[in-house]
């Protein structure tokens, strides 16, 4: 009986790098540099963390009236208690809270759904469009035995996420077709795509919507209006067409020329050519500008405010307009802060995790 | 064929946009054929507009609104309110989204001429005033000689403070800051003696952002004049009229002391001038086209203007201005009525 052999896995050498001193010492105290770094880095948090933790949990006033937060050093998160359903809903009318409600979760849903890669099948882009539509109709009511509700009375969440939604799955595919039209060997179509491009680019988002809100009624004939609401998204679709646009143009560009030779020789048309090999291309390419832009301008939505449309912010700083619950300012930005951060770094982390997932399934080029 | 064509797609543009339409003939018509009143107001002013916890708007302008809604329906609630920005609010009035401006909007000459408006008499007599710490004992603006004032820079409020002092041969020591919150801040935390601004802002700041605000008062000196007025464009007299006395009334019925509460137990006054004007004797709606009962309906649903200043921004709201030029002209003030008869 002789044993065998066994050769011992390798056993990592415990030398100075390991344990949390260890860790501490590669990483935060490397060189005087990164050493100097830390330093400061504590220290600023040592100066800012224990009076935010204070304001905002130790001497904070979770729950009861005005007079309370006003006696207290903290937040008055009790502001935001009181002032939660108007700030999310503005003034839908009150019993038919449950509608816009019910309209943001289908929202999320729809949205978390349409994450997963597995599930992009032809199927999903007529399946927005079906829970656009039907948000809609949910939202206005007037049919199905639900109380009309005039888009006057819309705001707050569902409004913003309207808004930006319904702007960009309008705007996406008009910003396909001016990019290719830039592209484009057609003299008429370049310079019309050229000249909508530069023309609403060129201007601010702000501009555009004084216009369609100032100028555009005083164009109509006296008692013709157009729904405020309506004219604010046409301002916003425009304006993202010709910004998404030039993102896309850019991955077009990317894309070598011989892969529309190919195509070319393939016999392939022109949209053909485009929709199966070129634009799949370009538009993985082109993922974190375009989220970029998406995240940009659904907090552009904040500017319809200026219109009396009450957005999410214009509906927080409406209800500090209330003058029994006057001056709670940083509460009420804090809140809609937190709101807008979740949607913005659900976008950006799953636009990460979306490019390496892209790269991981395709060759590369 | 062209001509076919343009004709034809200006047709569908009409008919999309028909559901639109405000209003085919005068204002007055197309208001009562609509059924409610449309009303601009401010997206957020405390204690003019401001919506509360449950979305319902509420205010000294919005009350307007409710006012002219009961004269001309009879319900306090046919009104569709529509928030507007400074920037909207004219081409709102013009191009007919909205039937009545009711949003602190200051009565001016060029607004009056240039812009196309009938104002209405003022709802609220805004100014410039001066607000003190209560301990230091001033009454009034004339004792203010070698105070130290917290304003804001660039503003007309500079200018008209700089007047005033020059005028009665006062001097005072300015503290000129940029942001509007540090001013305030500035103010209460003592380094001033005297913040101004205009008096219904001067109110909110205190309701808001003063330690105790029991312990700051306004002085009653307007040295600023922005009567706030709801406006209506030209073109109808009879709409214009209506807004008109319906703001009147208010008055008229604080004058007689009838408040929404007595106004039941008025009716049975004997006093002519009272019958009359609750619609006991037939007269005073016949002439503008509406019920008689009108003056009855706006004092029972909204209120005489004292309830509605006292419940907005006087003594029962949080910005506790006093009456000051907004009392009855029999109580030293501006609020004037024209006789109801």
């Amino acid at each position: 009986m002789t044993e065998r052999p066994v050769a011992l896995p390798p056993s990592r050498p415990r030398g100075p790098d390991a344990g949390a001193l260890g860790w501490l010492r590669a990483n935060l105290f490397n060189s005087w540099g990164n050493t100097l770094l830390t330093v400061l880095i504590l220290w600023g948090l040592a100066v800012i963390l224990p009076p935010l933790v204070r304001w905002g949990f130790l001497d904070s006033v979770m729950s009861g009236d005005a007079a309370a937060c006003r006696a207290a050093d903290g937040a008055c998160w009790a502001f935001i208690h009181e002032k939660l359903l108007f700030i999310l809903f503005g003034t839908y009318p009150h019993d038919q809270l449950w509608r816009p409600g019910l309209v943001v979760l289908v929202f999320i849903v729809l949205l978390t759904v349409s994450c997963d890669r597995r599930l992009w099948r032809h199927w999903l882009a007529p399946l927005w469009l079906v829970g656009l539509g039907g948000m809609g109709v949910l939202m206005a009511g007037g049919v199905l035995g639900l109380p009309a509700v005039e888009d006057s009375l819309w705001g707050g969440l569902p409004l913003t996420l309207g808004l930006a939604t319904v702007g960009l799955v309008v705007a996406f595919p008009i910003s396909i077709l001016l990019a290719l039209g830039r592209r484009s060997t057609l003299p008429l179509v370049r310079g019309l795509s050229v000249a909508w491009i530069e023309l609403i680019r060129g201007v601010p988002l702000i501009s555009l919507l004084f216009m369609a809100s100032v100028m555009l009624p005083l164009f109509l004939p006296t008692g013709v209006t157009i729904d405020k609401l309506l004219r604010a998204q046409v301002a916003f679709i425009l304006f993202a067409s010709a910004y998404l646009a030039e993102v896309i143009r850019g991955g077009l560009q990317a894309i070598p020329k011989g892969q529309g030779e190919a195509a070319d020789a393939l016999g392939l048309g022109y949209w053909q050519k485009m929709v199966a090999i070129i634009l799949p291309q370009a538009l993985s390419l082109v993922i974190p500008p375009l989220v970029n832009t998406f995240i940009g301008l659904f907090k552009d939505t904040s500017l319809v405010l200026v219109i009396g449309l009450f957005d999410l912010l214009r509906t927080a700083k409406s209800s500090l307009s209330d003058p029994f619950w006057h001056g709670f300012y940083r509460e009420a930005y804090v809140f809609i802060g937190i709101i807008y951060f979740s949607f913005c770094f659900f976008f950006a982390r799953y636009s990460r995790w979306l490019e390496a997932n892209i790269k991981h399934s395709q060759k590369p080029l | 064929m062209r001509r076919e064509w343009v004709a034809a797609a200006w047709t569908v543009l009409t008919l999309a946009m028909a559901s639109g339409v405000a209003q085919a003939g005068t204002t007055f018509d197309a208001v009562k054929a609509r059924g409610f009143v449309q009303c601009g107001t401010n997206v957020g002013l405390a204690g003019f507009s401001s919506p509360d916890s449950n979305g319902r708007w509420t205010g000294l302008d919005v009350d307007i609104c409710r006012a002219v809604a009961t004269a001309l329906f009879g319900d306090a609630e046919k009104v569709k309110f529509i928030p507007l920005s400074t920037q909207q609010r004219f081409t709102a009035l013009q191009s007919g989204e909205v039937d009545l401006l009711s949003r602190n909007t200051t009565w001016t000459l060029t607004r009056d001429t240039e812009n196309g408006l009938h104002f209405a008499p003022a709802t609220f007599y805004d100014g410039q005033g001066f607000m003190v710490a209560k301990k230091a004992g001033i009454k009034s603006a004339l004792e203010l000689d070698g105070a130290s004032i917290c304003v804001q820079t660039g503003t007309t409020t500079e200018l008209n403070l700089s007047d005033y002092f020059r005028s009665h041969k006062m001097t005072f020591q300015s503290v000129v800051i940029e942001a509007l919150s540090e001013v305030n801040h500035a103010f209460f935390s003592g380094r001033c003696d005297v913040l101004t601004s205009d008096t219904s802002q001067l109110a909110s700041i205190r309701a808001a952002d003063a330690p105790n605000p029991d312990d700051y008062v306004i002085l009653p000196e307007l040295i600023s004049k922005e009567p706030l007025a709801p406006a209506v464009r030209h073109g109808d007299d009879q709409w214009f009229d209506l807004v008109r006395w319906v703001v009147f009334a208010t008055l008229e019925a604080e004058e007689r002391g009838i408040t929404s509460k007595t106004v039941d137990a008025a009716l049975t006054s004997p006093d002519p001038t009272v019958q009359r004007l609750l619609g006991v004797q037939p007269g005073v709606g016949h002439s503008l086209g509406i019920d008689d009962k009108w003056v009855y309906n706006v004092i029972k649903q909204v209120g005489n203007y004292g309830e509605i200043f006292q419940r907005n921004v006087g003594k029962e709201s949080p910005l506790k201005l006093d009456r000051g030029v907004n009392a009855l002209w029999t109580q030293g003030g501006l609020m004037y009525s024209p006789p109801f008869r």
